[in-house]
């Protein structure tokens, strides 16, 4: 499993959870495949936010709107719940201030969906553990020192981090990228020792 | 005309060389004046395709005039535009593809009616009876050159400093007369540190020995102070580290210090340079009604916020700013960028990393091309499509 790999496997299943013709914000959009996908096939209307001046421009060439920011700067401008869905695909890792980045999330959009890498997945429990150095995996594959992922997470710890901050997790989606099977599989049991990243729909808590 | 489609194999599309227009109509000023004739100098490079889809009008900055790219000159003599690197056969601006229309502006020096010009009810030249012009009163010359060249529907408005302003003023008067909207190292209203380089400027020029209250046209030209402007205006236009790079601390032509007060950094004598060569084809009352121009441009006059001047706009932009430009720093695009999210308006903004200070608008065209290009496509695209859907129903 490389991270492409991941980014592939839950950008589908984003693209299954959003109705046709939602209002999308991509935080972190790359070249803009998930919004020209949401575009061409939902109807959705697409913005994206993304730091790299390649990406940007690809995205461009998609005939997409993005804007070049930083995350932890937040999402200034935007009134409140202006987007049906705030999409952060497999970036809450990197970002230096998570539990910001969320709030704002939940504040310009009615839903977030957020996926990660399951730090608890079992491989990397089996590779601390056996090894008693920093797991370095294929989707997981920087030393501890020079890695953009600042702030690994588990599913359980995900849960907290929510609740935590204002939100709501309604819908939660262990999946198994990585498996003996070439398919993503849904996990149903043990996800945070068995799923290697997850997907989950948060909203605003009431 | 020939041709249907845009040109692309072709390296030298058509250059109008300089025209020259007199609006029919007596021109109201923002300042409630009228003036009763205003003649307007423009350009124009590459073809107007049949549906007029593809004109796009690039706005110039403080000292720049209608040729904005290469062609021939007033002499017929080919030379550089303005905008050269950006603007030409296959460069961000393609002129292979698009109709480029740049007018020198109101209040210009360059063949537009300005202070320099003739006052028709006097006889005289207008020196500071001239009434003081704003970014929305040269618009709205644009405007009605446009008018009367047929051209309904912009493509796109684009220009840097200056320039962008009067973009930016295009989008919030006119949304239904552009499809897209693109501002180049600008600012929505200027700051004060802007306001006073502005003001050290005029000072100088006011003060000058030559300037005989902007009625100098006959006789001496206050060079000195409209030279000095000019110097402090090219200092905001650099940067720390492009000066640091291009002039260091050397000495020009010695070896050791001169204990005395003559031009011996490299920098002084550029800068001393510039200011000579403006004044040989500048006007010091130009250069005062820009500035003044400029200082009174707040494109949120009369609104509470950027969001409701441009709520629920048409108009799609694409924002540019330079990371080394302290005159209008990246922070005031971000606050056009906050304001147009606010709108619920379609943007695109990238910070273009650069050394050149503000001046990195006429320097970087790769950088710009990158983001120019594509957005551009998407319009023409869009603005082609919707021609031929109109045409079918």
């Amino acid at each position: 499993v490389t991270p492409a790999d991941l980014l592939r496997a839950d950008l589908k299943l984003v693209t299954e959870l959003v109705p046709h013709g939602s209002r999308v914000l991509d935080l972190g959009c790359g070249d803009g495949s998930l919004m020209a996908h949401l575009r061409d096939e939902r109807g959705c209307v697409v913005r994206g936010i993304e730091l790299d001046p390649s990406e940007i421009a690809a995205a461009l060439h998609r005939g997409l709107s993005v804007v070049q920011a930083d995350l932890d700067d937040g999402l200034t401008g935007f009134p409140d719940n202006v987007f049906d869905f705030v999409v952060l695909s497999q970036t809450l890792q990197v970002v230096r201030h998570p539990a910001f980045v969320l709030r704002e999330m939940i504040r310009v959009g009615k839903r977030g969906i957020v996926s990660f890498p399951n730090f608890g997945h079992w491989r990397i429990r089996g590779y601390l553990a056996a090894r008693g150095r920093m797991p370095v995996s294929r989707s997981i594959p920087f030393s501890w020192y020079d890695t953009p992922n600042i702030h690994h997470t588990t599913i359980t710890d995900f849960r907290d981090f929510v609740s935590a901050n204002g939100g709501v997790i309604e819908q939660e989606f262990p999946l198994l990228v990585g498996g003996f099977s070439a398919k993503v599989q849904r996990v149903s049991v043990w996800p945070n020792m068995l799923a290697d990243t997850a997907v989950a729909v948060v909203g605003p808590a009431k | 005309m020939t041709e249907n489609t845009p040109a692309g194999g072709r390296t030298s599309p058509p250059a109008s060389g300089p025209q020259s227009h007199t609006l029919a109509r007596p021109l109201k000023l923002s300042c409630g004046r009228e003036l009763p004739q205003v003649t307007v100098a423009y350009e124009t490079f590459g073809e107007l395709l049949p549906d007029r889809s593809n004109a796009v009008l690039v706005c110039h900055a403080l000292s720049g005039d209608a040729h904005v790219a290469t062609g021939a000159g007033a002499d017929g003599a080919e030379r550089e535009g303005w905008w050269d690197p950006v603007v030409g056969p296959g460069k961000g601006i393609d002129t292979n593809r698009y109709f480029v229309i740049c007018t020198n502006v109101l209040g210009g020096c360059s063949g537009t009616t300005g202070p320099g010009s003739t006052d028709p009810e006097t006889g005289e030249q207008y020196g500071l009876r001239f009434p003081l012009v704003t970014v929305e009163d040269m618009v709205e010359v644009q405007v009605a050159l446009l008018d009367e060249l047929g051209i309904d529907k912009l493509l796109c408005v684009a220009g840097g400093s200056m320039g962008g302003m009067q973009a930016l003023t295009w989008a919030r008067r006119y949304p239904e007369r552009v499809r897209t909207c693109l501002p180049v190292a600008t600012t929505w209203r200027l700051a004060a540190q802007s306001i006073a380089f502005n003001e050290v400027g005029r000072t100088a020029i006011l003060g000058d020995r030559n300037f005989a209250g902007g009625d100098y046209y006959g006789g001496e030209q206050p060079s000195q102070g409209l030279a000095v402007a000019r110097m402090i205006g090219h200092i905001t236009y650099l940067s720390d580290e492009s000066m640091h790079h291009k002039f260091g601390r050397r000495l020009r032509d010695r070896d050791a210090l001169a204990f005395d007060f003559v031009s011996e950094f490299e920098v002084e004598t550029y800068l001393a340079h510039q200011g000579r060569k403006f004044v040989e084809r500048f006007d010091a009352n130009t250069y005062l009604y820009m500035t003044k121009a400029m200082d009174y441009f707040d494109l949120c006059n009369g609104a509470d916020s950027l969001a409701e001047v441009f709520s629920d706009t048409p108009v799609r932009f694409l924002v540019l700013s330079f990371s080394s430009d302290w005159l209008f720093p990246t922070y005031q695009s971000r606050e056009i960028v906050d304001g147009l999210r606010g709108a619920g308006a379609e943007v695109s903004f990238a910070e273009i990393p650069s050394p050149y200070g503000h001046d990195a608008f006429l320097l970087e065209p790769e950088e710009q091309r990158r983001y120019m290009e594509p957005f551009l496509l998407r319009a023409l695209d869009e603005a082609r499509g919707t021609v031929e859907e109109g045409e079918l129903s």
